[in-house]
């Protein structure tokens, strides 16, 4: 399977993303600065956290609108994997490839901590590697991570089984209506989560909980 | 032609900053303070002189970038 990475000016989880591409592929992924012209043909994009133009105008928005988005948004049309983490689900929303947005954290404070998720849907590329209601260990760190949608997209949401992962055991960190920590889109080829499962993947990381969403992926095109 | 956007969240949307403001003016001894929104505000110098354009020209900044309408309204002021 291929990947690329896109890179926004003020992200900074790129090389970790990169680095768990890496050693779960076992094939460094393209990885695409902003500006560049296009995306070579790959099987995964992936947008991942940081700080975009410094969070300026909402988390997202201007990355939202590059027009490195409009390649990203066709490809997705035609059935190519999208990933967003942290600042790339803010992105995602922002672009509208996924429902809802991302709202200050109900605290106002950034968090970094452990979360437990919930796998909602595992009957999805990204998510076949865990078991359905199988709860997962993962790091979060955000500001701007309190999912919001109105009540109409909630329903829809909730009852596309679009919710991917939900925060569990009361680890709400950032008060997500819902409990949501990811959603799909209807498709189900997009997501986006505000947890770094890119940061779990190893013995060194202290748990391997997030190699599970990358492997499933691998598995797909070998 | 001036244009001034102003951008605040829709009720109902939970605003935890307006509550802490809220709650900072209390502690200030502001007595009978209600409910605190916070927005935002975008002043704009634009080159058209035309105002049904100038007009058009900003709702299509404000549904493009400068609001996120699933959680914010906006209201646009124009002034020669």
């Amino acid at each position: 399977m291929k990947a690329a990475v896109i890179v926004f000016p003020g992200l900074n989880r790129d090389r970790d993303m990169i680095a768990a591409l890496t050693k779960i592929g076992g094939e460094a992924p393209a990885v695409i600065w902003h500006q560049d012209a296009d995306i070579p043909k790959v099987d995964l994009i992936v947008v991942p956290g940081g700080f975009s133009y410094g969070d300026y105008l909402r988390a997202g928005a201007i990355a939202a609108r590059s027009p490195l988005m409009n390649i990203i948004r066709e490809r997705a049309e035609q059935g190519v994997r999208v990933l967003g983490v942290c600042n790339g689900f803010q992105i995602l929303t922002e672009a509208q490839l996924l429902p809802g947005v991302l709202m200050r954290n109900a605290s106002l404070r950034f968090v970094c901590r452990e979360v437990k998720l919930k796998v909602e849907n595992a009957d999805t590329d990204f998510t076949r590697g865990y078991q359905q209601d199988q709860i997962i260990r993962c790091p979060v760190a955000h500001h701007d991570g309190n999912y919001f949608a109105d009540a109409e997209t909630l329903a829809r949401v909730e009852g596309n089984g679009q919710v991917a992962f939900r925060y569990a055991d009361g680890t709400n960190p950032n008060g997500s209506i819902n409990d949501i920590a990811g959603v799909f889109n209807e498709q189900k080829n997009v997501l986006g989560l505000m947890p770094h499962p890119e940061n779990l993947i190893e013995a060194a990381h202290g748990g391997d909980d997030g190699r599970g969403l990358f492997s499933a992926l691998y598995q797909l095109v070998a | 032609m001036k244009a001034r956007v102003t951008v605040t969240l829709k009720s109902g949307v939970l605003d935890p900053q307006g509550q802490a403001i809220q709650g900072s003016l209390k502690s200030l001894g502001f007595a009978g303070i209600g409910a605190v929104r916070q927005g935002k505000v975008f002043d704009l110098d634009l080159g058209e002189s035309d105002l049904p354009q100038a007009e058009a020209d900003v709702r299509a900044m404000c549904e493009k970038l400068l609001a996120n309408t699933v959680i914010e309204n906006y209201t646009i002021e124009i002034a020669p």
